[in-house]
């Protein structure tokens, strides 16, 4: 093994990138962590809101549609850079309000709490978009069963609307994901320790650009490569049933 | 387009009113002094934003045609190049890319002389042709993979009717293929160039001064933290919403069968 990485000449970026001390692979790979869990909370989070407002935009009031369009508008037009700033400083701002009102001083917030909360409702806004399509995509007539059958309303959504709409809804959400994980990027601007302010530090300090930022970029890739066959076996899972397109053409 | 009728619903005039109150409340509480001193700072950084766009739009567009023909109609050994470009494009982060091609490639090319005394080293020590490329770059990945599905969409019956007439193949391309395939996507590729939009202030990261390295300044000149921000945000939703009605012309000169 290290007879090949001399051969290549690439002995000295192995050991840039080893995992002990002088290397900095430990570094990456605790990045890479951080970065998975915002991406995880923040997709979890988003799918929540996404849900809510999916249903509040197709069977809520007027003004509650109007406000959920305006959410999703506004944070769609605007570059999620400029929103995590926004975000983060209401929160901050909001929460060291209500703890000075309660008598307590400035509280420091975890970078991944404030991460997972400020990509979340960036998350929601285009899942509230992608479920309400999917949720539009379930045949009426179905829904309609289920409510003649006099189920309440929560116990269709559980049993009905939602394993229905599944195959329509993850392509959407997959493509979410993967911003997701992409948009964890953006946090490194804000002073968090994820995968990308971990690689620009290793590199700035060892002035090897090229092999940090490439082993990071084959980091995320992996991510996305992972993440693409996983969402497959769950559009497989989600379309279970349904004839496929491609028998039904011949 | 919302009508204006359908703005005279009671519950919308309500909110309208609330709108105005809030904007007022900005106009009035907030702090807006900082403006005159950085207006032309703000004039060229917005410049700079919306010339950004529209070159690597366009040029990240125009790579992007070879790329979906390729992975489209071409042989395995361009199919398959172009097929692992765009996903490594959409696979990592462009934030990491700006950074690859602007730390990795700066701090590589000093090393070379005749780069250095070559009659393009006096671009390449600015940080804006690294922002240029990456951002060309990225729109070339994700358009690549809207092309492929645009230039495969097209009805056969077209291409073959233009072969039968004899049309020598690129002309068949220029009058026929493409055409069609911008058509169909139109609306897509207004989505993406909004995303471009929304990705543009992240050459800021690499000394380039844009709409938001500006707003990023009066925070830091002045610690006034929120009224940048909303104004910035304002400005990007005015520029995206620019970009829709400019799409949405182009899409109505289409004829459609309805």
């Amino acid at each position: 093994m290290t007879g090949l990485l001399d051969l290549f000449g690439l002995a000295e970026s192995a050991q840039l990138l080893s995992l002990s001390a002088p290397g900095w692979g430990g570094n990456l790979l605790r990045g890479l962590a951080n970065s998975l869990q915002i991406a995880l909370g923040a997709f979890g989070m988003g799918l929540i809101i996404g849900l809510f407002g999916a249903y509040g935009k197709l069977y809520g009031g007027p003004i509650l549609r109007d406000l959920l369009a305006i959410y999703t508008t506004v944070i769609r037009a605007v570059p999620e850079l400029v929103l995590i700033l926004i975000l983060y400083y209401v929160g901050t701002d909001l929460i060291n309000k209500v703890a000075s009102s309660f008598g307590y001083g400035r509280v420091e917030i975890s970078g991944i709490v404030a991460g997972i909360w400020v990509l979340g409702i960036v998350q929601g806004a285009y899942a509230t978009e992608v479920l309400r399509g999917a949720i539009k995509a379930v045949p009426p007539g179905q829904i309609e069963a289920a409510r003649s059958y006099g189920m309440p309303p929560f116990m269709t959504m559980r049993r009905v609307t939602i394993p229905a709409m599944m195959s329509f809804a993850t392509p959407g959400l997959a493509n979410l994901w993967l911003i997701a994980t992409k948009d964890t990027a953006l946090l490194a601007i804000v002073g968090f320790a994820e995968l990308t302010l971990e690689t620009r530090q290793a590199a700035s300090s060892t002035r090897a650009y090229f092999t940090f930022f490439l082993a990071a970029g084959a980091l995320y890739l992996m991510v996305t490569l992972c993440s693409s066959v996983i969402f497959g076996w769950i559009e497989r899972w989600a379309r279970r049933g349904q004839p496929s397109l491609r028998e039904r053409r011949q | 387009m919302t009508s204006f009728k359908s703005l005279m619903q009671p519950h919308r005039l309500v909110l309208i009113a609330l709108f105005a109150a809030l904007v007022v409340w900005c106009a009035v509480s907030l702090r807006w002094d900082w403006i005159p001193t950085y207006a032309p700072l703000a004039l060229e950084g917005l410049w700079t934003t919306i010339w950004i766009l529209v070159v690597t739009s366009i040029l990240g567009f125009a790579l992007a045609v070879p790329l979906g023909l390729a992975q489209a109609v071409g042989p395995w050994y361009l199919s398959t190049p172009a097929r692992i470009f765009c996903t490594v494009i959409r696979g990592t982060p462009l934030l990491l890319q700006i950074w690859l091609l602007y730390y990795g490639l700066g701090s590589l090319f000093p090393q070379f002389p005749w780069i250095r005394s070559s009659e393009l080293w006096p671009y390449l020590r600015q940080a804006w042709p690294y922002a240029v490329l990456a951002l060309t770059l990225s729109y070339a990945g994700y358009e690549g993979e809207v092309m492929r599905g645009a230039f495969s969409g097209v009805a056969k019956g077209q291409l073959e009717a233009a072969k039968a007439y004899g049309m020598p193949r690129l002309t068949m391309f220029r009058r026929i293929w493409l055409p069609q395939a911008v058509r169909n996507v139109l609306p897509t590729l207004g989505g993406e160039t909004i995303l471009q939009l929304k990705a543009t202030p992240l050459v800021a990261t690499i000394t380039v001064l844009d709409i938001y390295a500006v707003s990023s300044r009066v925070r830091s000149d002045t610690f006034i933290v929120y009224e940048p921000l909303l104004l910035l945000a304002l400005v990007y939703m005015a520029i995206a919403g620019v970009i829709t009605l400019a799409f949405k012309r182009f899409e109505d000169r289409v004829p459609q069968r309805r």
